[in-house]
């Protein structure tokens, strides 16, 4: 009768132990991350299955487990569909106790989703979007932007192109959010920069003819076509403006976000010589050469920047968990504001108030074919320019949180 | 915005590039309504299949066959592609739409959404949504010619021309020949037609095979100005479906005339409000709708 009265006291304070460490360390004992990205759309080749891949080798090489408990990693498409996007979020806050959401690929599903992680406390880093109000207007305790923006990029291609001769421009522009803040942006600095901008013609998403657009930009005259679209838009348009000798006739297209998948889908033949800004690229030094290589033997595809990115913001995260002792998300997020962020994917990276993820950016170039010595050799790094010059001052944003 | 007589020219041009794929598109669609009775909402991806067989007959065909350097080349893509998908019909209307002519449209047009559906899934499987270049352009169609008001990649040239003849020579064979009559006359009344012993079963799946080919010859023809992507044909077969429904089901001359028009009427969008551009079809399509329910050459029934 002791003997059990003991066994029921030991049962009872293991019981407890467990209990209080599991409110101080990991919630619902698992570690949960959702990658939740376009899995069949437009942009399914700059995110969607790698992005799973690459989480899955973050959560391999941290070891499986962080502070003892499994890491569990699910994954969603939300078909370019903020509604779908929000759906999805909110059944993975409720009921899978999602603790982070990484992809969100389309700004529009990653405002919808770092909204509900607002309200539910849940982590989101987003790597594939690119608008700025994810860490101006909307910011959120918990919402991170990991990859590029769309200040960043015009920034830093932008500002480089005006200096080098192209002085006038012309926008080719997808008409809505994501395409509207990058031609603004990018306005802005052509003209600080002494450039002169001559017109734009807006174009539905997902155009596949994009002749008479260029026509008219041809028509302007101006030195610099410039695209501030993505993905497929972007592949056709430069694809046509060959077609039509706009490059042949002097004028210059410039690409305001491009992948690496965009350029591989082009060619170097039709991409040769563009300039662009990116935040990773593959070939750039040692360490990126060794991930990617190991991503490729996966996947068949080197990575674009929203797949490394997808990769590093999971790591980063969990060694955030390991170094705070929990997945409290309010610890988490203060943890990660103090850490430095550097691998193969972010230099000289940090996180800010806004929840932007600042970290050096690239300008690069688009190799001739002769230059090229395999299948992925695409790009030269031209110049690295710091992250502190190329995203957004604290000063100029309009962040709430920052005060 | 001003417009030129040169702008507006060059605009009508470009236009009419994407008429002639509405035209050739919309053709096999209505042809196919005519005797089948199906809506076939897999024509995009039949579309799409064309464009792929060129692509991997170009690209891959060779190194399958152990052959590195062979390439198949443009001229036998604009043979061979429409004719392994239009077995492929073939194939689809033995095994399967077959069974379908004696119950409502509605059965038809979702059995061939679901195949469109699983043709663009295996090939998104398999190739990048965001497209690869066809770089299989024969060397006497690249370069530009000089139309005095623009410079138009003769290219583009030659499909509109060859779009518009396939367009014509289909519209003679239905409309002018006796193969077209006994075509017309099963669509009328399929019983009386057997009844002459005229083969209409065979004639029906011969029908939705040439139909399906249509759609994979312009498909080719389209590769090497688009990029070849898995998604192409369902963002093409929306505005398609709006092209038929304004031209009025069942008619050829109706579809190729309204496949033209339209695409000039895009063309024109573009130019003068550019927003409006996807969406002008379809304006066009309820204003339609609203005074000849049954089409601009569609028959009331």
């Amino acid at each position: 009768m002791k003997k059990k009265l003991m066994q029921f006291v030991m049962g009872t304070a293991i019981l407890g132990l467990a209990m209080t460490t599991s409110a101080a360390g990991i919630s619902s004992n698992v570690v949960k991350i959702g990658v939740l990205t376009d899995m069949s759309g437009v942009y399914s080749a700059i995110g969607g299955k790698g992005s799973v891949v690459a989480a899955k080798m973050a959560i391999a090489d941290f070891g499986g487990k962080v502070l003892g408990k499994q890491i569990q990693l699910i994954s969603a498409d939300h078909q370019n569909k903020a509604d779908i996007a929000s759906t999805k979020a909110r059944e993975w806050a409720d009921t899978d106790h999602v603790d982070m959401i990484t992809g969100l690929l389309n700004s529009g599903c990653a405002l919808a989703v770092q909204k509900i992680g607002t309200e539910k406390k849940v982590i989101t880093m987003a790597t594939g979007a690119g608008s700025t109000t994810l860490t101006n207007e909307h910011c959120s305790p918990y919402g991170i932007h990991y990859v590029y923006d769309t200040y960043a990029l015009p920034k830093v291609a932008g500002s480089a192109i005006v200096d080098t001769g192209g002085k006038t421009w012309y926008f080719l522009t997808a008409d809505y959010a994501f395409g509207h803040s990058l031609e603004k942006n990018t306005k802005a600095f052509v003209k600080s920069h002494g450039g002169k901008v001559l017109g734009q013609v807006r174009h539905p998403l997902a155009t596949a003819d994009f002749s008479s657009y260029l026509l008219q930009a041809q028509a302007s005259g101006a030195k610099v076509i410039g695209l501030a679209n993505a993905g497929g838009d972007f592949i056709n348009a430069v694809k046509q403006a060959r077609e039509f000798g706009i490059v042949q006739g002097g004028q210059t297209i410039a690409g305001m976000l491009v992948f690496l998948s965009d350029v591989k889908s082009l060619g170097l033949d039709v991409a040769q010589g563009m300039n662009f800004a990116t935040s990773f690229y593959w070939d750039r030094d040692a360490a990126s050469r060794a991930w990617s290589k190991r991503y490729f033997a996966k996947t068949g595809a080197m990575p674009t920047m929203d797949q490394a990115g997808v990769y590093s913001a999971v790591t980063t995260y969990l060694k955030a968990i390991k170094k705070a002792g929990t997945d409290n998300p309010d610890t988490v997020m203060k943890t990660m504001r103090g850490m430095k962020i550097n691998d193969f994917f972010s230099i000289n990276g940090h996180l800010r108030a806004d929840g932007s993820m600042v970290h050096d950016m690239f300008l690069v170039e688009v190799k001739k074919p002769s230059e090229s010595k395999s299948p992925w050799d695409l790009l030269k790094v031209i110049k690295e320019v710091p992250g502190n010059e190329a995203f957004m001052p604290l000063s100029e944003g309009s962040c709430a949180l920052v005060k | 915005m001003h417009l030129s007589y040169q702008m507006v020219l060059a605009q009508l041009m470009l236009g009419l590039n994407n008429g002639a794929f509405y035209a050739i598109l919309s053709l096999g669609l209505a042809v196919i309504f005519g005797l089948l009775n199906i809506i076939n909402f897999a024509h995009g991806a039949f579309y799409m299949l064309g464009a792929f067989v060129a692509l991997i007959g170009y690209t891959k065909l060779g190194p399958l066959l152990g052959m590195p350097d062979f390439h198949m080349n443009y001229w036998a893509a604009l043979l061979i592609s429409p004719l392994v998908v239009g077995l492929l019909g073939v194939l689809i209307e033995k095994t399967m739409l077959k069974r379908l002519y004696k119950v409502d449209h509605l059965y038809g047009l979702l059995l061939t959404f679901g195949l469109a559906l699983i043709l663009q899934g295996i090939f998104t499987n398999y190739f990048n949504v965001s497209g690869t270049s066809y770089n299989g352009k024969p060397e006497i169609l690249r370069g530009v010619v000089n139309l005095k008001f623009m410079m138009f990649p003769t290219y583009r040239l030659w499909s509109i021309g060859l779009s518009l003849g396939v367009c014509f020579v289909t519209w003679f064979a239905i409309e002018r020949t006796k193969l077209g009559s006994y075509l017309r006359a099963g669509t009328e009344n399929p019983g009386l037609v057997q009844a002459f012993g005229v083969n209409v079963p065979l004639m029906i799946t011969l029908t939705y095979g040439f139909g399906v080919g249509l759609a994979a010859f312009a498909g080719v023809v389209a590769a090497p100005i688009y990029s070849v992507s898995p998604i192409m044909g369902s963002e093409m077969i929306i505005t398609v479906f709006a092209v038929v429904v304004i031209g009025g089901m069942g008619s050829i001359m109706g579809s190729i005339w309204t496949g033209l028009s339209l695409g000039m009427l895009e063309g024109l969008t573009k130019v003068i409000y550019p927003p409006a551009a996807n969406t002008v079809i379809f304006f066009m399509m309820i204003l339609v709708l609203l005074i000849k329910p049954a089409g601009l050459f569609g028959k009331e029934q």
